[in-house]
């Protein structure tokens, strides 16, 4: 499916338009890595809605990105639960390793950092998402880790397909 | 030792595909629903089971459901929370993850209570292995006729879609969680009209949450004598516990409702990491106030927790050792929900503002005499008057802090330092988890 197959294939789920901007914002946003305003355009224009509606949503969740982010959106945890077992140690590390502060991103586009509310896996905290996978019990060796498995597989790939580092058949 | 219920599955390889649930007894509840049972009857199994909602408020469920009208014009929905964004819990997810069909069940057998035929699952958006995994279980069940026209041979038709959340606290309130499914930005909606009345498109909806609906199943199977007999009659059942923060043992426990705090931090979580006492506990998400050790002895259910001063909520265990600098906690938490204020009204978005101001001064060693005064002040000002309760529990939380722990504050001021600041938890504790 492209993207408007899959925007109107959604729109389907719902007796209003309107309702499906946030999905077809997800799905954009997939396809585009962000959001920026001929897409957001687009979207209105699939959905046959007010572009104020789709701005609206656009910058009000924090999950859609209005401005372009790294291959690799590292989005560490820290609040409370990961706060108590060390985050604030892996941001300082993170923010050395990769010369930047958070919220930025390395020259090369690889990385983006960002620090994110709770993600809902305080078991295993600290936790890091990356792209749509969980990093969990993370300390500094885990991370350089992470980092060495992430460049390796940006030399081998190209960004589209790197997030989906998931079990397979799922 | 407690016999899983909820959790019965989790741990089972490929629990999470129709075979291995039904190989366990699922949809037997839901063939039982339909063809024993009219939908008034569900309705009083659950009202009889005093089964109360999971997702934070502990609203009887049975009620809520018969709040909506038996005529109406318009269809009705049924939703199901699952935006999970309370920090310190995480239980949604894991039967997500790990059980999706004990939701789907759960939402059918439900539906076919309050009479809809539609339900929209909204889940954060973070959660992207639930979402693939709760997808699935949907095709399945449409693919065995446990979803769809005309259930195993019934006239009740049922359809369920996910609709993913993307990012904001305020979505997991139920009536912000209405407009953001009809494609507006969140914020709570004026009550009345109550949801079961006038909800999603207008229409009477009931919103539940995950584990609330998973417990529904079982009442139908097992019977409501059954389920009011785990914990205590007006709060009972199996319930999850999230265990997180400076303790061995973090996870997720399925424990019967009202067990004591200390026997599931200490006994179940293992206590604190060595050498370490535990200071104090949130019992409930960063909303429950939190409660200092010498309080542990306290019940986890809906009214013991209200007696005791905090709340059950979401049943989000934080445990906070002796190590961990109080001010720093919460200042952490008021961060968040400022952070998280959807900015509809003034004592929330403002107050908010100041608050988490005052904090961070007092916090760094630049708190001025009176910062005190003003902190409590400033809870007076939002609590009672925010338009949600996402103002209250954030007031309600820093009164707790200040409450039991003011030697500390205070003592951030007169020192114009953390005392704490030197051996901050996470520091040396890195990877030394026993
Ligand atoms: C700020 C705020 C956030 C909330 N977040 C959640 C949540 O993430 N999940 C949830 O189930 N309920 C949440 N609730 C409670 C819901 O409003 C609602 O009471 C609940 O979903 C009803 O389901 P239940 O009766 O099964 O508990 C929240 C409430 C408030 C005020
Ligand atoms: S209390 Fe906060 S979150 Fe709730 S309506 Fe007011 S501003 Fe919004
Ligand atoms: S606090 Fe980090 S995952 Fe919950």
């Amino acid at each position: 499916m492209n993207m408007r197959e899959e925007i109107e294939a959604a729109a389907a789920r719902y007796p209003d338009q309107r309702s499906a901007i946030m999905p077809a914002l997800l799905i954009a946003q997939k396809e585009h890595g962000h959001l920026p305003g001929p897409v957001l355009e687009e979207v209105a224009d699939i959905l046959n809605v007010e572009r104020i509606w789709v701005y609206e949503l656009a910058t009000f969740y924090t999950l859609f990105h209005t401005e372009p982010v790294g291959m690799f959106h590292l989005q560490l945890c820290d609040n409370v639960s990961c706060m108590l077992r060390g985050s604030e140690d892996l941001l300082r590390h993170l923010e050395a390793v990769l010369g930047i502060k958070k919220g930025g991103s390395t020259p090369d586009g690889l990385f983006t950092l960002s620090t994110v509310e709770c993600l809902g896996a305080c078991e295993v905290a600290p936790v890091m998402q990356v792209g749509d996978d969980y990093h969990g019990d993370l300390d500094i060796a885990r991370i350089n880790a992470l980092l060495d498995r992430l460049r390796a597989a940006a030399g081998q790939t190209t960004g589209a397909d790197l997030t989906a580092a998931t079990p397979p058949g799922e | 030792m407690f016999e899983p219920v909820l959790l019965r599955n989790v741990g089972v390889p490929d629990g999470h595909l129709l075979a291995t649930y039904r190989a366990g007894g699922g949809y037997q509840a839901l063939a039982k629903a339909l063809h024993e049972h009219t939908p008034d009857e569900i309705i009083d199994l659950v009202k009889n089971s005093n089964l109360r909602g999971r997702g934070g408020a502990g609203f009887p469920t049975g009620m809520k459901w018969s709040f909506v009208p038996k005529k109406a014009a318009k269809p009705k929905y049924l939703c199901c929370n699952a935006d999970e964004g309370e920090p310190g819990t995480f239980k949604d997810r894991i039967i997500m993850e790990r059980d999706p069909h004990q939701l789907v069940e759960g939402m059918a057998i439900s539906a076919y209570a309050i009479g809809a035929e539609t339900a929209y699952v909204y889940i954060r958006g973070e959660y992207t292995l639930a979402i693939r995994r709760l997808e699935r279980a949907i095709a399945e069940a449409e693919a065995e006729g446990y979803l769809g026209k005309r259930i195993l041979g019934s006239d009740f038709s049922f359809v369920v879609h996910i609709h993913c959340g993307a990012g904001a606290y305020i979505c997991g309130e139920e009536t912000a969680m209405l407009d953001s499914l009809e494609g507006k930005r969140a914020q709570p909606r004026l009550k009345p009209p109550f949801p079961a009345v006038e909800g999603l498109y207008a229409s009477p909806t009931v919103i539940n949450n995950v584990e609330t609906l998973a417990c529904v199943p079982h009442i139908v199977m097992r019977g409501p004598n059954w389920f009011r007999g785990i914990g205590p009659d007006k709060s009972p059942g199996p319930k999850l516990y999230c265990v997180s923060g400076q303790v061995r043992k973090p996870g997720l426990y399925e424990l019967p409702m009202g067990i004591p705090l200390r026997e599931l931090v200490e006994d179940h979580a293992g206590g604190p990491p060595p050498g370490r006492k535990i200071k104090a506990v949130i019992p409930g998400g960063v909303s429950a106030p939190l409660i200092p050790a010498l309080g542990l002895d306290v019940g986890m259910d809906f009214d013991s927790l209200a007696a005791a001063g905090s709340m059950l909520g979401s049943a989000g265990v934080i445990v906070i050792d002796d190590s961990t600098c109080i001010v720093k906690v919460a200042t952490r938490i008021i961060e968040f929900f400022h952070h998280e204020s959807c900015g509809k009204c003034t004592p929330c978005r403002e107050g908010l503002n100041w608050v988490v101001k005052v904090l961070r001064r007092v916090e760094t060693g630049q708190g001025a005499p009176g910062d005190l005064e003003q902190l409590k002040a400033l809870c007076n000002g939002i609590f009672g008057n925010t338009f949600c309760a996402l103002g209250d529990g954030a007031a309600m939380g820093l009164r707790a802090a200040l409450a039991h722990f003011e030697d500390e504050f205070v003592a951030h001021i007169e020192e114009q330092r953390c005392p704490f600041n030197e051996k901050h938890a996470g520091r040396e504790l890195l990877g030394s988890y026993g």
